[in-house]
């Protein structure tokens, strides 16, 4: 039975759809959940991860140093994990500060096409010894070949492992039977992918990616995350289980917390919202969401022309200062 | 004339070789390290002297008043000392943060005897003038974000390893040009196609903002508008100062080249080359 690596993105994509603020109490409450029920990885931040507060992305209400140190204090097995993008953070701002407060898995992220950027983060974090993940954003906008080529160029700097994220939620299984066998023929470490559920497809997705040898899967639970939210745990977990893979995570405690974090971390669960569904037939990303729907609703527009609009621009996460200004002109041309 | 070197045969070196032969400048060398680079073949159909030897070009090759660094981050380093010893002038276009940092508009007039003038980035370029016009009109500012955009092609590969060197050379140079403690850069690089213009907006949380003179802010943002535009042509605020419902001032500037090299899109390569000419006519 081949064994599947959960991480547990909860407490770091979760924050994109409560405008980061998670506090201190429910990552320290979260965590002790993650260590009881063997969950081997949990990723903790900002939305867009290390050094991402900012007032053109949001500001974090607990500071990277806060929420590492206080999750920190509770996880024995259950490695920390933190997301990091180049040109948000920096090696001796964000990573070195990062390491000093234990943080165990490193997943450095860039847009799927500027896999180069991610090379002195990796390199520095390997020579390090630290456990590095190389990540590609936003995976649906580039082909299949490009694709391959973007993971093994993360593969040659010393990434352990290359993770694609549907950060638009646009795959169809069948692209992602494509993409993932491609990426396990061609590259020599583990491949992974991180589901959006904008097409309500987010598990079925991640079963196909373990079909097809992702042997790392991204979840959330109850879908906590960016736009109309990620793969949910207490699916995926038992959905794997009955496919014939293990994931040693204890399902019991899993779907008793899935009713738990109703009372201290998940408002509401995301589900797709007819704005969800269009950015990601759009392929934008599911961060934009709430920039979206603030442009719009200041400049009195409908959202899906606003996102048509977006989406012929092919804006990248990062770049929610130009929603407002191309809302603005749109308004201007009516 | 000066007799004047560009060490580095990127995007930023290839494209400040083309701005200055159309300025005319004849006593012009291009070193690179590599003989079969793309660059070292336009430089020698323009009719520049070439060389592949790297910095050690310079050591039998030491009568030159300036060179430009246009390497990197690492490099930039070594290149200093050598050049230093060698008695010849470094205008520093990578983010080593070696010399005094320089925006000409601000502080160009106090270089005439520095070995070393750091030209920051093209975000401290395109940003800087700004900052310190309106923090000229303001008793304080708490935090100062500076977010550029640059089109994926027009970054090249020194761009990309020296990142952190280009965030934190920034915010160097920001709390060296205004009153903040506290600030933050952010670069994006896009790869949209047709490519994106360079793009650079700034956010500054100014306390007491009911008390500001906004008017005073405004003609200030301008008239230093115009004296960057005196030597970087299409640069072109798209946001003028405004206060958004968070209370944060913000304001935008697109900044286009002249196509020398890449396309017009790549004004991040204009901003700080046409700042590294004007400190070569001011030298």
């Amino acid at each position: 039975m081949s064994h599947i690596t959960i991480s547990d993105a909860s407490l770091r994509d979760g924050n994109h759809s409560v405008r980061h603020t998670i506090s201190k109490e429910s990552i320290i409450k979260y965590c002790e959940f993650a260590e009881r029920s063997n969950i081997p990885i949990i990723e903790v931040g900002h939305g867009n991860g290390l050094g991402a507060s900012s007032i053109l992305i949001g500001k974090s209400k607990v500071s990277d140093f806060d929420v590492l140190t206080a999750a920190k204090s509770v996880l024995i097995n259950t490695k920390l994990g933190v997301h990091s993008i180049p040109g948000l953070s920096t090696i001796s701002k964000d990573i070195k500060p990062a390491i000093d407060c234990g943080v165990d898995v490193f997943r450095i992220a860039t847009h799927c096409t500027e896999s180069t950027l991610s090379k002195t983060h990796i390199e520095f974090l390997k020579n390090n010894s630290k456990i590095v993940h190389g990540v590609l954003m936003m995976s649906a906008l580039i082909d299949v070949k490009e694709l391959v080529y973007q993971a093994k160029i993360m593969e040659s700097y010393g990434a352990e492992a290359v993770i694609i994220m549907d950060s638009t939620g646009t795959y169809i299984p069948k692209n992602i039977n494509e993409r993932i066998k491609a990426l396990c023929q061609e590259l020599s470490v583990p491949v992974g992918f991180h589901g959006h559920n904008n097409l309500g497809l987010s598990v079925a997705n991640s079963l196909v990616a373990v079909e097809n040898g992702a042997s790392i899967i991204d979840a959330c639970i109850c879908g906590f995350g960016a736009g109309a939210g990620n793969t949910p745990l207490e699916i995926i977990v038992p959905v794997l289980e009955k496919s014939g893979y293990s994931t040693n995570i204890l399902f019991e405690e899993v779907i008793k917390e899935a009713d738990n974090v109703l009372n201290y971390l998940v408002p509401n669960i995301p589900v797709p919202h007819a704005v969800n569904i269009l950015t990601g037939l759009y392929k934008l990303f599911s961060g934009f969401e709430k920039p979206i729907l603030k442009a719009s609703k200041l400049y009195n527009l409908e959202y899906s022309s606003l996102i048509f609009e977006l989406g012929n621009r092919k804006l990248v996460a990062g770049q929610e200062d130009l929603i407002i200004e191309i809302a603005r002109n749109l308004k201007n041309q009516m | 004339m000066k007799n004047v070197a560009i060490l580095g045969t990127g995007n930023i070196g290839t494209d400040l070789l083309v701005k200055l032969c159309k300025l005319g400048y004849k006593n012009l060398s291009f070193v690179g390290r590599r003989e079969d680079s793309p660059s070292i073949q336009i430089a020698r159909t323009m009719g520049v002297n070439t060389s592949s030897l790297g910095i050690n070009y310079f050591l039998n090759n030491n009568n030159f008043d300036v060179v430009f660094d246009c390497t990197n981050a690492l490099d930039a380093k070594e290149n200093y000392e050598l050049l230093k010893s060698l008695k010849i002038k470094v205008i520093d276009l990578t983010p080593a943060k070696l010399g005094d940092i320089c925006v000409p508009c601000i502080n160009g007039d106090i270089f005439v005897n520095s070995d070393n003038i750091n030209m920051i980035t093209c975000g401290g370029q395109a940003s800087l003038p700004l900052i310190n016009a309106i923090d000229e009109c303001t008793d304080g500012i708490n935090y100062i974000e500076v977010v550029s955009q640059i089109s994926s092609k027009s970054a090249g590969m020194s761009t990309r390893i020296n990142i952190d060197n280009y965030i934190e050379t920034t915010e160097f140079a920001i709390k060296k040009f205004s009153k903040t403690k506290d600030c933050k850069v952010i670069l994006n690089i896009n790869p949209a196609e047709p490519c994106v213009d360079m793009q650079t907006t700034i956010f500054l949380e100014i306390p007491n903002l009911e008390k500001i003179n906004f008017e005073q802010i405004v003609s200030n943002v301008y008239g230093r508008l115009k004296e960057v535009k005196e030597y970087v042509p299409y640069y072109e605020l798209i946001i003028p100062p405004m206060i958004n419902e968070q209370e944060v001032m913000m304001l935008s500037v697109k900044v286009r080249g002249t196509g020398d090299f890449l396309p017009e899109y790549a004004g991040n390569l204009d901003i700080i080359n046409c700042a590294a000419i004007r400190m070569l006519d001011i030298l």
